[in-house]
């Protein structure tokens, strides 16, 4: 018995997959990076392709991008706000193989950095994170999510997880290459994290994205 | 944990039903009963402002297949009708448009049903003068009935079919507006019931595979159905098959339908000839 899972959210219609879920995959991404990107490319697949405007999947990845709230009634004229802001966005229509038929990919682009984030979403606004930077994993968004760009060292693994000072729901792990030996780390929480910061200091940890879990109601 | 479950816990801890209903998830999955009462609220506040921002408003939905039916309909002295439901056709038009229009809405089970439930609350608070907390508490009970349907069949178009979703919407309204002016939790379950009968088997056959035709008017035709299952169920008429076992029966429908039933566009009107030309004009605006 879940009354959330039947009654709300509160959010733009006009359909709980194609233009809310679609924008919580984008919003991930927004809330990963921490900002609006410089550029982005969406690629959509199936029957995000085929009905692409008719459902205003491409207003709501916009708008999930540059950071909107699902209840916004402005994400109808997010092209609009894009060009305001001076989001530089492009879309294309793909075949991805074996992925939902709900798949986009998203590409963003920043001063600092790039990233590409796949995601489906799997019906009644619920969605799956399924590749971060061509690591695999299988992510609700349900939880607080932390990604951690690591060195692909003996021992790494053990010393991130020891200063994680919250519970672990499920884990990911995947070198990203063996030459400049970094791997990616994801960890999905369910309870807070507080000491994000200490793990900055340890010397395996490169980098980290912390996407806090969304509230929507 | 099915419906007849439910009135069981009721009669057995004398707390009211949808006191129960609170306890159970917070039983389940650990949520704070006042916090879920309050979100209910912000929902169903939601719900009436939306009613009344979008009231008879006339919209072009996004690809422009439909549209601008609510406020024909409340220009329109009906000849049958009472105020009840002429008002509750109105909201429901008003909000599936807002929706097909990328408006605010509350879904409700989900988006493409989401005309049903705001408009059997707008009526009863407008023309029946149901309070809000009461209408809470029916909107909690509503939500309940959508849980059951969820966790024994579907509430999703593209899984089961248009009885997965406006059949639900329907049956979660008609069970508010029972519970609202009986309080009697068996009277809401066959109010439920009969609302699922109705539906049963209805496909899902979006144009074009947008929420546009035929569910804006299947919005305003299902609160209808809602008002008179409702009316059925406080007169004391009951449903002979209880609803637990029309859920696990619509369940089973909704397996049987073909993929090009359920949401994808090609079965039903979808695959019609006036639906294809339709399809067929607007295909440039679509890229």
């Amino acid at each position: 018995m879940n009354l959330l899972q039947i009654v709300g959210p509160v959010m733009v219609g006009p359909s709980s997959s194609h233009t809310f879920g679609a924008m919580r995959i984008s919003r991930f991404v927004y809330k990963m990076i921490g900002q609006t990107p410089e550029e982005v490319e969406f690629s959509l697949h199936g029957s995000f392709a085929k009905t692409f405007k008719g459902h205003g999947t491409d207003r709501a990845l916009l708008a999930g991008i540059m950071g909107l709230r699902y209840d916004d009634e402005r994400i109808k004229d997010s092209y609009f706000l894009a060009k305001q802001t001076g989001l530089r966005y492009s879309f294309r229509l793909v075949e991805l193989s074996n992925v939902h038929p709900n798949t986009v990919r998203i590409k963003v682009q920043t001063q600092k950095t790039q990233h590409e984030v796949e995601g489906c979403s799997i019906g009644g606004g619920a969605i799956r994170i399924t590749k971060i930077d061509d690591v695999d994993c299988d992510l609700s968004w349900n939880y607080d999510t932390l990604i951690i760009v690591n060195k692909d060292e003996p021992g790494a693994l053990s010393k991130i997880l020891s200063n994680i000072k919250a519970n672990i729901a499920n884990l990911y792990l995947r070198r990203i290459n063996l030459l400049q030996a970094k791997a990616l780390t994801i960890a999905e929480l369910d309870s807070p994290l507080e000491n994000l910061h200490e793990l900055l200091g340890l010397s395996c940890v490169l980098e980290y994205y912390f996407v806090p879990k969304d509230d929507f109601l | 944990m099915n419906l007849r479950e439910l009135i069981e816990l009721e009669q057995k801890t004398g707390q009211p039903f949808h006191e129960v209903i609170l306890l159970t998830q917070m039983m389940e999955d650990g949520s704070d009963p006042i916090d879920l009462r309050k979100k209910m609220k912000v929902f169903l506040e939601t719900m009436l402002d939306i009613a009344e921002k979008n009231f008879a408003k006339s919209q072009k939905t996004l690809m422009g297949l439909c549209g601008e039916n609510a406020s024909v309909f409340a220009q329109h002295l009906p000849q049958m009708m009472g105020e009840f439901n002429h008002m509750t056709t109105i909201v429901a038009l008003s909000i599936a448009e807002a929706n097909a229009s990328m408006g605010k809405i509350v879904a409700c089970p989900t988006a493409g049903a989401c005309g049903v439930v705001p408009a059997m609350v707008y009526a009863l608070r407008k023309l029946k003068g149901v309070l809000e907390e009461s209408l809470v508490d029916g909107l909690i009970v509503a939500g309940a009935v959508g849980a059951c349907i969820a966790e024994h069949a579907s509430i999703s178009g593209a899984v089961a079919g248009c009885q997965a979703e406006i059949g639900t919407a329907t049956a979660m309204a008609s069970s508010l507006a029972v519970y609202c002016l009986s309080k009697n939790s068996d009277k809401v379950s066959h109010a439920a019931a009969l609302s699922l009968k109705s539906l049963m088997g209805l496909v899902c056959d979006p144009v074009g595979g947008f929420v546009e035709i035929p569910c804006v008017k299947r919005n305003a035709v299902a609160v209808n159905i809602a008002i008179a299952t409702a009316e059925m169920a406080l007169a004391g008429i009951q449903s002979v098959i209880p609803f637990d076992e029309v859920v696990q029966a619509m369940a089973k429908v909704g397996k049987s339908l073909p993929e090009e039933l359920r949401e994808t566009g090609l079965g039903g009107v979808a695959s019609t000839k006036t639906a294809t030309s339709l399809l067929e004009k607007i295909r440039g605006e679509l890229m």
